[in-house]
């Protein structure tokens, strides 16, 4: 799957590996931003309140 | 029967080699499934590295984040903050009876707490509110439906054990006798731990202007913590109580104790 995303970037080698470089970023960004916030609401680490059971 | 097993076997890897590179369109079922247990193998990699990163970001950049909002947040507090930073000459003089503020509202901050014990430089901001925006960046967070400092009841306040800037990471350090400083607007309100307590996570009387007695009119100024309990768990919580032992208004300067670090957190401006 990998290697057919970067086979089908557009321009020469290096531009290639520039663009895989940046998708990998804007994955990380992405999930930074708004994966992890949503899933550690599953997480139970977070719970310091009493009674208020917002999330389980 | 050695010459016909190495003539196979040197057959296999030609008959491969002719395979490996079928015209277009004609796929056997072998390359298909080869693809998939591919694709899918390279699918439980990322989502393995995910959770690993997912890790990695509850336990270190929720605080390094955490940490940066609150830093912030105290400044800006403290930069608002109309008072002297020296203490004032004589310590003794009584003030009369604590001045009460009202509670801001939702998200914005009530106030800075100083906990030595906590180390020289634990100065977190108390945040109006207990939802998930106020705890997870902000710092402490003030339940709304309960007292605000000095005055006589509950003030009560929740904050993360661990992630999101572990603000009462070492609750459990706390030890009688320990003074606990909340700066307000008004002035500074100096409470001492008295005891903690270990309830279930539904225990709503620990928040009651008497804790955990209903009914009762309150007689003095309590400050109740909560946390997570377990340290990385949270089947339990920690609550500690301190008791309001003196106030003195913004205008006679910070208590001499804590003087260092009010002056630090307006100097940082």
């Amino acid at each position: 799957m990998y290697a057919w995303i970067f086979r089908n970037l557009p321009g020469p080698l290096w531009l290639r590996i520039l663009i895989s470089v940046a998708l990998v970023a804007v994955a990380l960004v992405l999930m930074v931003e708004f994966l992890f916030p949503w899933f550690s609401q599953f997480t139970s680490l977070t719970d310091s309140t009493i009674g208020l059971v917002q999330q389980p | 029967m050695a010459d016909q097993q190495t003539t196979a076997a040197a057959a296999v890897p030609s008959a491969r080699g002719t395979q490996r590179k079928p015209p277009r369109g004609r796929l056997t079922a072998s390359d298909i499934l080869r693809k998939i247990s591919q694709v899918l193998g390279e699918l439980l990699i990322t989502a393995g590295i995910v959770l690993l990163l997912f890790v990695g970001w509850e336990l270190w950049w929720t605080n390094v984040e955490a940490d940066a909002k609150q830093t912030e947040a105290v400044k800006s507090f403290a930069q608002e903050f109309a008072g002297p930073v020296t203490p004032a000459v004589s310590q003794a003089t009584d003030y009369g009876p604590p001045v009460v503020g009202t509670a801001p509202a939702h998200g914005k901050t009530i106030g800075i707490m100083y906990i030595p014990r906590f180390g020289p430089d634990y100065t977190r901001p108390i945040i109006e509110g207990t939802d998930q925006d106020v705890l997870d960046t902000l710092g402490l967070g003030h339940y709304g439906n309960t007292s605000m400092p000095g005055a006589l009841g509950n003030f009560a306040v929740a904050g993360h054990r661990q992630t999101h800037g572990a603000v009462l990471d070492n609750i459990h350090t706390l030890v009688p006798g320990d003074k606990i400083y909340v700066q307000t607007p008004d002035g500074y309100y100096t409470y001492v731990f008295r005891n903690n307590q270990i309830v279930l996570p539904s225990q709503t009387d620990v928040l009651m202007p008497v804790p955990t007695q209903p009914g009762v009119t309150p007689r003095e100024s309590i400050l109740t913590m909560t946390s997570c309990n377990p340290r990385f768990g949270s089947q339990e919580r920690i609550i500690a109580y301190s008791v309001l032992e003196g106030w003195q208004p913004s205008s006679a300067g910070p208590p001499s104790e804590i003087a260092t670090q009010v002056a630090q957190a307006q100097g940082k401006g």
